[in-house]
């Protein structure tokens, strides 16, 4: 690629990255007459009317509220049980290990409707539709796969000798990985969080069939059922969805690295 | 009796899988045997009274009947060839640009990644307003002011197909470009180098060099898309719930209304398993092809 093709190609590329979702954001600053205008409004009146209307009348705090818990909680339980998971298949003698992962692969590509009915129907049996952890729990199944994959190849990639010189100073396996090997791999164990907790931050699926009633349901599903009387209330969507994006923007600008070597590592090493 | 070292090892890490085990078996391995017993037995959600008789394989033979559901079959043959074949062009060539070295490349990276990023429930919410048949911006940018020539992009089924197809592309793409940039950066610069000195132009250094050695790449990530698109949903749900006239109704949607938005528990089920069953089969060939690929190249 000749230089001048490539600066076209690379200005083509981010503009098409970013301006659409730009756009959706200038929309969110708009009135309700300026996001319905022709031609449209290039430079928007700035009016917070849209924000204070989706707080106060379609519940964005609720929603926001509820999608950090659940993302939240997801994280931590998920890379707990990872660490533990990665660890045991990278570092331990042990059978099986490639139908392991290769089982755990197959949990997060085969797509969400073949368990979708029996899910909801054992947490109906169990009483948890409409609970927090009704959603945390399979959450963190559908994220096991992706934590584990991470972590096992991180903890490949440490020395095998750190190991052997804890065991000999008397450190029990559990002592040895959280105080030796956890913090050595804390870079893989941050990448790993930060793509569980993007993934439950964005779930809808499994979302909109576990959280029937608003009190629990998360940004994703509140989002896509926001409803006028008479029209579509594009503001309060605009805001809605530029206040669930916007910590997911600032964490891949300053996470980039991480995140694409998180979301590499796993595919190419395995 | 003394159990030896690599026994008790063995003992322990068994012990250490149990709780990512109990995860994957009670909310993913048994839900899928669960739905194939729930797709021999008639219930629906609605008429509780009803019970769950068992009712052998007619399910299926509705199934076999349903013209929406082989509608929605090839809907998602169609969407899961289409959006793949375009995510891996495109992806291509994000993976080209954001490997040169340049100032600025992480800025551009990051800004790649934002599609990625961005929850697809709103993705989906822009692209309809973009797509809006009086104010979007797509027929403004196309026809200007003339709003008589305005289209109505989601009310007609081959365009609200492509704009399915459109959004979906915009927002995996450089998924796809990652996982070709992983095999990208893992070509050694004395190759180019070689090629340079033997007088290569650029476009045979890409066909000779580049191609053959990110191949496996793009194997791994035809498989990630492949397998991802075939559980479109959210979407569907946001921009069309289907329509018009189920032109881009797919599995997963449909799957989904008949069984909770309709209550046939039983029925549904079918679409269920015929849904695992069918990326069981493909993802079975793609690791085929994949896995003798690497492993081989890997020894």
């Amino acid at each position: 690629m000749n230089k001048s093709l490539f600066y076209i190609t690379t200005f083509i590329v981010v503009s098409l990255s970013l301006l659409p979702f730009l756009w959706f954001v200038n929309t969110s600053l708009k009135t309700p007459i300026e996001i319905t205008a022709i031609p449209p409004v290039l430079v928007p009146s700035g009016t917070l009317n849209s924000y204070q209307s989706a707080i106060e009348d379609y519940n964005l705090l609720h929603f926001l509220k509820n999608s950090l818990i659940v993302a939240g909680i997801t994280t931590i339980i998920t890379i707990l049980v990872s660490i533990i998971t990665g660890y045991t298949l990278a570092r331990l003698r042990i059978k099986y290990k490639g139908l392991i992962m290769g089982s755990l692969l197959v949990v997060s590509m085969f797509p969400q409707i073949s368990i979708a009915g029996p899910v909801w129907k054992i947490l109906q049996d169990l009483g948890w539709l409409n609970s927090y952890q009704g959603l945390i729990i399979p959450y963190v199944t559908l994220t096991l796969p992706l934590g584990v994959w991470i972590l096992a190849s991180f903890f490949k990639d440490l020395p095998p000798d750190l190991e052997a010189s804890a065991r000999i100073d008397g450190c029990s396996h559990f002592q040895t990985l959280f105080k030796i090997i956890v913090p050595l791999a804390a870079p893989g164990v941050f990448t790993a969080a930060i793509l569980v907790f993007i993934y439950a931050w964005n779930e809808f699926f499994f979302a909109l069939l576990i959280m029937t009633q608003q009190d629990f349901q998360t940004l994703p599903v509140g989002i896509a059922l926001f409803q006028g009387q008479y029209t579509m209330p594009w503001g309060e969507i605009a805001a809605a969805s530029t206040v669930s994006t916007v910590p997911l923007v600032l964490m891949v600008f300053i996470f980039q690295k991480r995140i694409i070597s998180g979301l590499t590592s796993g595919a190419m090493k395995g | 009796m003394r159990l030896s070292l690599l026994t008790r090892e063995r003992i322990f890490a068994s012990s250490l899988l149990i709780p990512c085990f109990l995860f994957v078996f009670a909310f993913a391995f048994y839900p899928i045997f669960y739905s194939l017993f729930l797709s021999l037995h008639k219930i629906i959600l609605s008429l509780p009274y009803l019970g769950s008789p068992f009712v052998g394989l007619d399910n299926y033979k509705e199934l076999l009947g349903d013209r929406v559901a082989l509608h929605s079959l090839i809907n998602t043959l169609v969407f899961v060839f289409s959006t793949t074949i375009l995510e891996i062009l495109f992806g291509l060539v994000i993976a080209l640009v954001i490997n040169r070295h340049f100032k600025g490349r992480g800025i551009v990276r990051a800004a790649v990644l934002i599609p990625w990023a961005i929850p697809t429930v709103v993705s989906s919410q822009m692209w309809k307003l973009i797509f809006n048949d009086k104010y979007g911006l797509l027929n403004y940018i196309l026809s200007g002011s003339n709003t008589s020539a305005y289209t109505a992009w989601l009310a007609h089924p081959a365009t609200a197909f492509m704009a399915i197809v459109a959004a979906d592309v915009w927002k995996t793409s450089s998924f796809a470009g990652l996982l070709i940039l992983a095999g990208l950066q893992l070509i050694p610069d004395e190759l180019y180098e070689a090629a340079e000195i033997d007088g290569a132009s650029s476009w045979q250094q890409f066909r000779e060099i580049t191609l053959p050695l990110i191949k496996p790449a793009i194997l791994i990530a035809l498989l990630f898309r492949t397998m991802d698109a075939f559980r479109v949903f959210d979407l569907v749900f946001v921009m069309t719930q289907g329509g018009p006239a189920d032109s881009t109704n797919v599995l997963q949607f449909y799957g989904y209304k008949k069984i909770f938005a309709e209550g046939f528990m039983g029925y549904g089920s079918t679409i269920s398993v015929l849904v695992f069953f069918i990326t069981f089969t493909v993802s079975l060939i793609y690791i085929r092809t994949i896995g003798t690929r690497l492993f081989h190249e890997k020894r």
